[in-house]
């Protein structure tokens, strides 16, 4: 007969504030459609039906910044395309997380010259990077899992209070 | 040579005053700059070469005289051939009469010979970069344009290269 059995019985539940606001936070993550190349194709069909991602709180990519909180950088970025892709994140509002999907968009890829950035993290701090060219879709979802692990641990409260 | 491109290439070399080469079947004909645009004009009206399918460059850059050759491949759909004119030009930023006027396709293909070899098409409609950022200097597919690579980070070298990488804080 312990606390949490009485509080059961009547449909209370006991956490903390970080707890409940970085669940809810990773239950409905929307990402921003930012396909760019090949990788957009793996991103596809990591939403489609074979591999869900709406199972994991992504049920729908919303291709306006302003209504999504996750951008998922998928495909090589041109130097033509980066402040484009600079502006887009500076029009997300926070919380926002980044993933760079693919090795174009982590490390540059293949493409070693002078009109393709050299990853994606010279222009957006990124969160998680996802490997492989294309990654599998299996390997996009291990991606978005790991990026909700992360969500889960933040102390925003503290962070917060340590800035004070 | 096909039998029927025979007489259009004795025309070119008796009004243009144009050599011409062949490879395999293929004819290329170096023409002057300043015949291009009529040589152009005479092959479209009279001679039902109506695609223009490629205006492309080629950098000769340790080789200054002639520096690029401008190339146009033509197609004449009707009769099934294709001849290539290639310009030869010299120095660091030459120019050419645009070809807008005879073919329409000109226009984007020139913006492209200018983006990328610096060669300057005079009263061409929309003289400006198209596939590279606006802000950068120089053109990047002459010779002697730097290679722009990264050097790849292995552990060894992790650290000078990361100190050099520029990473967006926030």
């Amino acid at each position: 007969m312990g606390v949490e059995q009485k509080l059961g019985n009547m449909g209370v539940v006991t956490t903390t504030l970080e707890d409940v606001v970085n669940w809810s936070r990773t239950n409905a993550m929307w990402p921003m459609l930012f396909g760019l190349a090949c990788c957009a194709i793996e991103m596809m069909a990591a939403q489609a039906s074979s591999y869900d991602m709406s199972r994991f709180g992504m049920e729908l990519m919303r291709a306006s910044p302003r209504q999504s909180d996750l951008m998922i950088v998928a495909g090589r970025v041109s130097k033509k395309m980066g402040p484009v892709l600079r502006r887009l994140y500076d029009q997300m509002p926070e919380p926002k997380w980044v993933i760079a999907m693919g090795d174009c968009a982590s490390c540059g890829g293949v493409f070693n010259n002078y009109a393709i950035y050299q990853g994606v993290d010279e222009i957006v701090p990124v969160d998680v990077f996802v490997a492989g060219c294309p990654p599998r879709p299996e390997a996009l979802i291990h991606g978005v899992l790991t990026l909700h692990e992360k969500v889960k641990a933040d102390r925003f409260i503290a962070n917060a209070a340590e800035k004070k | 040579m096909e039998k029927s491109l025979e007489p259009i290439v004795k025309v070119l070399q008796e009004k243009f005053g144009a050599t011409f080469e062949e490879f395999r079947g293929e004819v290329q004909c170096m023409v002057k700059p300043e015949h291009i645009i009529e040589a152009l004009t005479t092959l479209r009206d009279a001679h039902h070469f109506e695609l223009l399918s490629m205006l492309s460059a080629i950098d000769y850059f340790p080789q200054t005289s002639p520096r690029f050759h401008v190339i146009y491949q033509l197609n004449s759909l009707e009769k099934n051939l294709t001849l290539q004119l290639r310009v030869p030009v010299e120095g660091e930023s030459p120019k050419l009469p645009t070809s807008t006027g005879v073919f329409k396709t000109g226009l984007w293909r020139e913006r492209e010979v200018f983006d990328m070899f610096g060669i300057e098409f005079e009263a061409h409609p929309d003289p400006r970069r198209i596939l590279n950022p606006d802000e950068i200097e120089g053109h990047p597919l002459r010779r002697d344009f730097p290679l722009g690579y990264e050097e790849p980070q292995f552990s060894f070298n992790y650290e000078e290269i990361d100190l050099g990488k520029p990473y967006a804080k926030e």
